[in-house]
């Protein structure tokens, strides 16, 4: 192989790498995100618990050591916004999406508040298995680090899926989210429902933002998130509300993000912002081509009904 | 509670409740709470000096907001604000620079037509997506932001780079004597006019006019209005061109009075925060005026707030996140009362 190769080789590799780097985010907001839409709600507001997961996630590893408490207290932040935005949303009126980027604002105002003290000071950091330890190219050496966040993202991808096919649990929140009547009819508590669902979603959003704080790109500061939390809708949309494809749409996302910086660092610099706006304009193009019949038929049947 | 009083009182009371919320937060963030709102008032409303700049704040925060309130009329959520700004700006620019020869009226106006046909041509296009096919308006408008940012980046920094603009790149500039005056002899530019006028014309517009009753009633009931012959397709096209083109001029006013190029500060949150103040104002285009004085008080005080106590300049965001959630809940209110007395706001 000559030099140009290597080179093109390596960018290819730093794409890999980036589609689970880049992506895990992606994926914790999408699956939380999967989750609470398919009760019937949508949640703007998820890059509000994006930061603040990353803020508090950050904060809890410092100050007790433990990188995996910090994700259990992003975590727990995110639950506590989703239960802010649920208790909103189920009052007669109140707008799900103007409440989400009521709840982004706060969201990000509190941790960039809150989290001012925590720009100098380094945190203990989740650590990363290295798959490619037999390897002396360190462009895959650092492409297969691989973090456990990501396994578990992953895991629980399928696991969602298989939550919302085979256990009561499951059949209650698709019941809520398709519709009204059936789930009265059924007994059940709506907005109890969707209550539990937006706050297991919060919660992982949350964990997508330690992820961002405490693995990649790490540390803390304000302009840690790129906007991953905004995506989660689209991504969903993408991902047309199946927990699995939402795994690899946020791989897809992630690739695409990496793919920027990538040819960055091969000297391919023109079109950066450009690239930096390829998953969107691809959710975009998806959208517009898949809206009309396919996706609606998928669509949780109270969201298609607005 | 007096029917007549509600959409003051309502609105009013929660922000009382957030001013009483954020005292308690900056309270326990070891300020004092009264020093704080001090502070608050006089960068905001103290002094002439200070209202010029809150003035001159509210002017892009007006147009923005209606680009959220106007499609809100007809059962739209459209978050496409920040896009509008960025485009219309960039647009605008670009006109500016081509009219660089011509008469200074002609430069400006050949601005604002541009600005307001590409912001129009935007959020139209969110509009025509989601009659045409049925592409939710919230996501396009959210994912066009991110691509006109992008858009606006790229060429900044690329083929439209005036090279002397080192640090912040940026397209040429438009011209000293091209730019947009000011009211009187006030620090407050004429956008600040722009806003005014185009709240009280849409007020009219929606208030006395049967195209306003067109607006409410596809809002109210799309298929209802279709059978009683209302072109509703064109009615949803017309009002996202409105809204988006209130939006894009936004753009135009911050290239044409306060930078005099495009570049990188277009996306300044102008267009986030209008669609607060949107729904603070419940998509009144009255109501946007004095919301949109309030939270460019509260930018500009925020200057005041970090020199003298201390605090971070995330702290506005705090306070604005706050009010917004307060303003919503309090949305409930209104929909008790419906139910109790037949009353619609």
């Amino acid at each position: 192989m000559n030099a140009d190769d290597i080179q093109w080789l390596n960018v290819f590799i730093a794409v890999l790498g980036g589609a689970t780097r880049v992506g895990t985010p992606f994926l914790f907001v999408s699956l939380g995100e999967c989750l609470t839409e398919k009760s019937g709600r949508i949640n703007l507001g998820l890059e509000g618990n994006l930061i603040m997961g990353a803020m508090a996630g950050y904060g809890i590893s410092w100050l007790t050591g433990s990188p995996w408490l910090g994700v259990f207290a992003a975590g727990a932040t995110g639950l506590v916004l989703g239960f802010i935005h649920a208790l909103l949303c189920q009052q007669p009126r109140v707008n799900d999406i103007a409440v989400g980027i009521a709840l982004m604002i706060l969201g990000t105002g509190l941790a960039f508040f809150l989290g001012k003290p925590l720009i100098q000071p380094s945190a203990p950091k989740l650590a990363a298995v290295h798959l490619a330890s037999w390897s002396d190219n360190p462009a895959l050496r650092s492409a297969l680090e691989i973090n456990i966040l990501f396994v578990v993202g992953a895991l629980l991808a399928p696991a969602m899926a298989w939550f919302f096919k085979n256990t009561r649990w499951g059949l209650a929140i698709r019941t809520v989210g398709e519709s009204d009547d059936a789930a009265r009819a059924m007994g059940l508590d709506i907005n109890g429902v969707r209550m539990l669902a937006t706050m297991a979603g919060g919660f992982l959003a949350g964990v997508g933002g330690a992820f961002l704080s405490l693995y990649y790109p790490g540390g803390w500061s304000e302009g840690l998130s790129s906007g991953q939390g905004l995506m989660a809708v689209a991504l969903v949309i993408f991902a047309r509300w199946d927990p699995i494809r939402c795994l690899y749409a946020s791989l897809l996302f992630g690739g695409a993000g990496a793919l920027g910086p990538a040819l960055q660092s091969v000297g391919v610099t023109s079109g950066y912002y450009l690239f930096n706006a390829a998953p969107y304009a691809l959710t975009l193009v998806l959208m517009i081509a898949t809206s009309s019949t396919k996706v609606r038929s998928r669509m949780p049947g109270t969201l298609a009904a607005r | 509670m007096p029917i007549a009083l509600a959409p003051f009182l309502i609105p009013l009371s929660a922000l009382l409740l957030s001013s009483v919320l954020f005292g308690a937060f900056v309270w326990m963030a070891g300020a004092t709470p009264s020093d704080v709102y001090q502070s608050i008032y006089r960068g905001a409303f103290g002094t002439w000096y200070s209202w010029q700049n809150t003035l001159t704040r509210a002017a892009p925060l007006m147009l923005t907001a209606l680009c959220t309130a106007l499609p809100a009329r007809l059962g739209l959520v459209v978050i496409g604000g920040e896009g509008a700004v960025v485009i219309g700006g960039l647009v605008a620019a670009l006109a500016g620079i081509a009219l660089l020869d011509a008469h200074p009226m002609v430069a400006l106006v050949g601005m604002a037509l541009a600005s307001i046909i590409a912001g129009g041509a935007l959020i139209g296009l969110v509009g025509w997506l989601r009659q045409a096919r049925n592409v939710n308006e919230t996501i396009s408008s959210l994912l066009f932001n991110y691509i006109c940012i992008a858009i606006l980046n790229f060429l900044v920094v690329g083929p439209l780079r005036d090279p002397e603009t080192l640090n912040k790149p940026s397209t040429h500039h438009i011209g000293e004597t091209h730019m947009l005056g000011y009211l009187g002899d006030s620090s407050i530019h004429m956008g600040f006019a722009f806003g005014l006028i185009a709240c009280l014309i849409l007020w009219i517009l929606y208030k006395h006019t049967t195209f306003g009753f067109a607006v409410d009633m596809v809002g109210g009931n799309a298929r209802a209005a279709r059978l009683s012959g209302l072109p509703v397709r064109k009615i949803m096209l017309l009002v996202t061109f409105m809204g988006g083109a209130a939006a894009g001029l936004a753009g135009m006013i911050e290239v044409a009075a306060v930078h005099g190029r495009a570049n990188a500060s277009l996306n300044a949150g102008y267009g986030y925060e209008g669609i607060l103040i949107a729904f603070a104002a419940r998509h009144h285009p009255l109501a946007i005026v004095p919301m949109a004085i309030l939270f460019g008080g509260i930018r500009a005080a925020s200057d005041l707030l970090q020199r003298n106590h201390d605090l971070p300049d995330a702290t506005s965001l705090v306070l604005q996140g706050i009010i917004f959630v307060l303003v919503l809940a309090s949305e409930a209110i209104y929909a008790r009362m419906a139910a109790k007395s037949g009353y619609k706001s």
